[in-house]
Parts: C-alpha cells; structure tokens; sequence
C-alpha cells in the first residue's frame, strides 16, 4: 500500500468515523445536561421563538450594522466558499463518489473553483489576522481558535496545491490534513458548526415563551 | 472558608448550573467579539475586558475542564483549561458584577444567539455561595433580612406613605382587602423616592373600577436574591409575595414600574417555587394598556410637551412587553418622539442588575449612562423621558444631573397615565 492509499483509504475511514462518532457524541452529550421545564405561564411559543432566532441571526440587525459588517463579509466569504468547495469541487464529488456514496453530481468547472477558493481565502484570512489585530479579539481568542483556523488554512491550501492531481506527493498531503482535521473536529471549537444551532434555538426559545422577539 | 474551598465552593455552583442550555452557549461561541460592541460598558471605555464572552471566562473554564462532553479525552492531550482559582474569581468579580447589568442587549448582536445576560445571573449563583460579591448588594441582602426591603423600607413606612397618597387623592386605598382582584407590590425605590405612583394607581383603578388592595405583609417587588445571584433568598423574597396573594385571594398581583422584579416574578418565580402560581403575574403597563384597549380608563388632553420612552432591558427586551408602552404614549403624550434603536434594541441606562445597589461600581455606572445621554442629547428640544422603571429612573436622575442637565424631567409611566385621564381633564377644565 503507498501512502496515499493509506491516507486515502484506512486512514479516511478511521479518520471519518472518528469525525461521526466524536460529534454525534458531543451533541448528545451537550443535550443531555438538559433543563428544567419552565413553569412560568407562557406569553408566546417556544418553537417560534427558536426558529425565527435560528433564521433571523444569520443577517446582523441594522442597528449592528457598523460593527458587524466586517465579519458578516469575512464570515460568509469564507464559510460559503468552503461549503460550495466542499460539495463542488471536482476532486471532492469524485472522491466521495467512488469512496463513499457510489454516486456524483455536476460539479465546478475550473475557473469557478479557482475564484472560490480566492474568496474563501482572502475571508479565512481576514478572520485570521482579524484574531491578532483586534484589541478585543486577541484578548478573548484561544489556541483552540488558531488551531482550528490554521488547520482549516493547511486543508485549503493543500487542497488547492493538490489541484494538478498528477502530484501524488501533493494530494498525500493534502489527505493527512484532512484527516488531522476530521480527527480534530469533535474535539474542537469546529464544533460550531452544529452548536450555533442549538445555542440560537435555546435563547429563542426563553424569550419566544416570554414574547420577545431576539 | 479556605481559598481552595472557595474555589471549589463557586466551581461546584457553575457546573451545577450549566445545564444544556448553558453548555450550547459555551460550545457555540467563536470569539468573533462581535458582542462587546453591543455593551454599554465597552461602548463607554473601549477596555476589551468588558466584552460580554469574557466575562464568563471562569465559568467556561470550569466546564470544559470538568463537565464538557470529550473532555477526559482532551485531557490525555493535555488540551484543559487549568483549574479556576480564587484569585480568578476575585478578578473577575467586577467584571461579573459592576460591569454586567444583565440587560440582554449582547445576544442581540451575537451570531451565535448566546444569552450572556442569563449566563451571568447564573454565574452569580457561584459566586454568592463562595461569598465573592460586592459589598453594597451584601448591605441590601442584609437589609432584606431585617427588614424585607432593600432599602430597609417598613410596612409602617409603606402604610404612611399609602396614608398621604390618600390625603394628596381624596381616594381610599385599602390595604389586606380580601378578595380583591389586584394586589399591587412595588419597589423599594418607588415607595420611597416616587409615592406618587401609589395616588396614580388609586386615580386609575378608582376610574377603571379595578378592585385592588396592597398587602402590608409583601409590598416589597425588588429581588435582591436575583441581583446578588442567590437562588434560596431570590426564593424567599418571591415566596412572601406569593403567599400573600393567595391568602388575599387575588387573582392577579401587578409587577411594577420596575425591570428586573418583574423578571423575578414574572418568569422566574413559578421556577423558584417550584410550581404555577394561583394567580397571574401582570405588569402594571400591560394592565394600563389592557384597561386603555377596553375604554376603562379613556384618554383625555395629552401632555403637550416633547417626550421620548426609554425601554427598560427587562421589561422590553427580556420581558417582551414591546408595544404596550407605545400605544399608552401615543394617547397620552402629543409630541412623542422614538430614540434611536428603541425598542428591542435600546441601550440600558447602566445600572440594572445590581449594579446601581453597588456604590464601587459608580463611575462606571455614569460612563455607561454617557450613552444613553448621547441619546437624549441628539434629539432637539427634547422635554422629558419617560422611564418605566424606578431604578432606571434613579439613574437617569443621577447621570442627568452629573452632566447639568436639568431641563429634562424624567417622569414614570404610570404618573403620566394617571395625569392624562380624561376625568382629571374634565375636573380641571
Ligand atoms: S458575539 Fe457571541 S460568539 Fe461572538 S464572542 Fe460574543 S458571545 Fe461569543
Ligand atoms: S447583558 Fe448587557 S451589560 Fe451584560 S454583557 Fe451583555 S450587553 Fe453588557
């Protein structure tokens, strides 16, 4: 077995089903803290509360505006960059086609996939440097939160490098960060990913039952 | 208490109140700082300290080191926190008590919803039973346990202030009725520096035919067991209230012109006794509005001056009484003007939550206030601000006068209602 069978192949598999496993975990484990059943007499629905906070803080509130448009553009540069990569790029749906699902879907030409990655790299860098440069961020950010941006930065560039697939050497590596990441997801602020979720629909929920819209 | 106890004292009550909700704020914040620009502290010094996710840091810690789902597999990657300290705690404690007056206003602007507001009235619990708060809410509590009253207010002192409203009106106020509908209860503030509330809900419940009583055993609404972070006195305090009523007999007790006693009573009573209440909870502007929506208490001549409506955070925001102080302003006010981001997104006038009952936390208190100045200054020839809620009022007073500002009144809501009545207009006219 050469090395990129071996980290295309046991090493993806291990690797994935760390990544399951390690989150279905995690989401468990959070939900299961539970609550208490609220008591007091409802002025509004719970489940409405939840969904509209859910919808409604993807877009910042004008009133925010100023303050949140920086990582409004940075944040959605990069997160829907890396999704439509993700899902589109051509090497992707191959892989996953002939790896895991059995089936594919169209996917980018190369152009687009070029200009992609530009915008999911010029916004992963800006959040990056972002880290570093605001008095506010620095003092509040984590090695867990570089750690996870310069993993994310390591796939993506790989990814990118990787592109001419003829480089054996470039796609091996590309697959050792991936399988690092995946590895690494469950135990890490990546996590977000899923929490967001949980985390809008339970302050949407407190103040749906109270009738206040957040 | 040792200083590792402590530690372990506070730790114990942040695990013990990181329930599901709690640990998704905890797993879901990216530390983007997109909430300090929301803070009123952090608007008012630009410190980074005083971003609302930093604030909790200890808490956090304490979950991921010792209750977070993974976490004895990040251990044998040395990838833990380290243990929280008593020096820690006591760092923070400012920032856990002067600098958050649980308003609410972050989780607006925070992409990940995160209820910091809630967060930190939990992680108060901590820091109450480890005895690590400040010593003007520990002078309250010990008022509270004397007296009833944060501010050391006696029935005798409430029963003499419900004797010269009664002078002032003309109206008879009955006190222990049994089987009224309404029990009013009011805060310390109001009985003491705003009697003239108690003359105002006699005018209106007189014109509205509204049955009410006081009672003399718990007129008391603040919550100092809310503010300070203790769950058993936050308990008590709501416990005499509800046992009031339900001797009376009454089917609603009105929460008043007060923010954060109408958050204890309202939506976290029921919780603390552990079960519903035999009464319904209303709060005395959604009563004025409810009696102004059924023609009980028409409107006469509106006050013609220029005024504008401060939200308090907990009414508004966290309480979700949005609409009802408007559509009493409209009737009763000619020239109402909005605030910029009133409503739900309206800054707090900084000195919720315990922080006004906290004399070390002043300066701040007035830096914070700076922003709600900045608000009033930018609407011209502005004439008073009405401002539901007796503490904030007190902060307004206060704030307004550290500036010089003194051709602003600050008058309650009830007040103005009770003046614009369409009986008074016709009694005057
Ligand atoms: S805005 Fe929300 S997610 Fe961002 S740092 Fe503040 S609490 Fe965390
Ligand atoms: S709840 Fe209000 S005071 Fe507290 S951190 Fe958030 S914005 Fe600041």
């Amino acid at each position: 077995m050469t090395f990129l069978q071996f980290v295309e192949g046991p090493l993806f598999y291990v690797a994935a089903a760390i990544f399951v496993v390690g989150v279905v975990y995690r989401l468990i484990g959070i939900l299961r803290l539970g609550g208490e059943r609220d008591l007091a007499r409802p002025n509004g629905s719970a489940t409405g509360g939840a969904i509209l906070t859910v919808l409604r803080h993807f877009v910042p509130r004008r009133t925010f505006w100023r303050g949140s448009s920086f990582h409004f553009v940075a944040g959605y540069a990069f997160h829907l960059g890396l999704f439509v990569l993700l899902l589109l790029a051509a090497p992707h749906v191959a892989f996953l086609q002939e790896r895991v699902l059995g089936f594919g879907w169209p996917v980018l030409p190369h152009w687009a996939f070029i200009l992609t990655a530009e915008v999911a790299f010029a916004g992963l860098i800006m959040l990056w440097v972002r880290r570093f440069v605001d008095p506010v961020q620095k003092l509040i950010s984590t090695s867990g939160d570089y750690a996870a941006t310069i993993l994310t930065f390591l796939v993506m560039l790989t990814g990118c490098l990787a592109l001419q697939e003829s480089h054996v050497a470039l796609r091996a590596t590309h697959m050792v960060f991936v399988d690092i990441w995946l590895i690494y997801f469950p135990f890490s602020r990546l996590i977000h990913t899923f929490t967001f979720f949980f985390s809008r629909a339970q302050t949407g929920a407190t103040y749906g039952r109270r009738g206040a819209k957040l | 208490m040792s200083s590792d106890n402590k530690a372990q004292i506070a730790v114990d009550k942040f695990l013990q109140f990181t329930d599901g909700e709690v640990a998704s704020f905890f797993e879901a914040c990216v530390h983007c700082g997109e909430c300090a620009e929301a803070c009123h502290f952090y608007m008012a010094t630009k410190d980074p300290k005083y971003t609302p996710t930093y604030k909790l840091f200890p808490m956090v810690k304490a979950y991921k080191r010792e209750k977070a789902p993974l976490h004895s597999i990040r251990k044998m990657f040395g990838l833990l926190p380290p243990a929280v300290t008593e020096d820690e705690l006591r760092e923070w404690e400012t920032l856990v008590y002067d600098s958050c007056t649980m308003c609410g206003r972050c989780t607006m602007v925070c992409p990940m919803g995160i209820d910091i507001a809630g967060t930190i009235r939990k992680m108060r619990e901590g820091y109450a039973a480890a005895d690590i708060v400040p010593d003007g809410l520990k002078r309250s509590v010990d008022f509270v346990e004397k007296t009833g009253s944060p501010m050391g207010v006696t029935s005798k002192a409430l029963l003499a202030q419900v004797k010269h409203q009664e002078k002032e009106t003309g109206i008879k106020i009955e006190v222990d009725k049994q089987g009224a509908d309404y029990m009013a209860i009011l805060s310390s503030m109001e009985i003491m520096g705003y009697p003239e509330i108690i003359g105002a809900y006699a005018k209106i419940f007189q014109k509205a035919g509204v049955s009410w009583t006081i009672s003399s055993k718990a007129y008391e609404a603040t919550n100092v067991g809310v503010q300070i972070g203790s769950g058993p006195l936050a308990k008590e305090i709501v416990t005499r209230v509800v046992d009031a009523a339900e001797e009376l007999g009454v089917k609603y007790v009105i929460s008043p012109e007060c923010g954060h006693a109408y958050g204890a009573i309202r939506w976290a009573g029921p919780n603390m006794v552990g079960r519903p209440f035999k009464f319904e909870v209303v709060h005395i502007i959604e009563l004025l509005d409810q009696l102004r929506r059924d023609g009980k208490i028409p409107a006469g001549a509106k006050d013609g001056r220029k005024m504008t409506l401060h939200d308090p955070c907990q009414i508004i925001r966290r309480g979700g009484l949005l609409k009802e102080p408007r559509r009493l302003l409209d009737e009763s006010c000619a020239d109402f003007v909005e605030m910029e981001n009133a409503g739900l997104g309206n800054l707090c006038c900084g000195g919720g939550g315990g922080v006004s009952a906290n004399p070390r936390a002043a300066e701040l208190q007035n830096a914070a206030f700076g922003c709600k100045a900045d608000q009033l200054n930018a609407i011209d020839g502005l004439e008073a601000v009405v401002v539901p809620c007796a503490n904030c009022r007190t902060v307004f007073e206060e704030g307004l006068e550290e500036r010089e500002i003194y051709n602003l009144e600050v008058l309650g809501l009830g007040e103005l209602v009770a003046e614009t009545l369409k009986d008074i207009e016709q009694a005057e006219g």
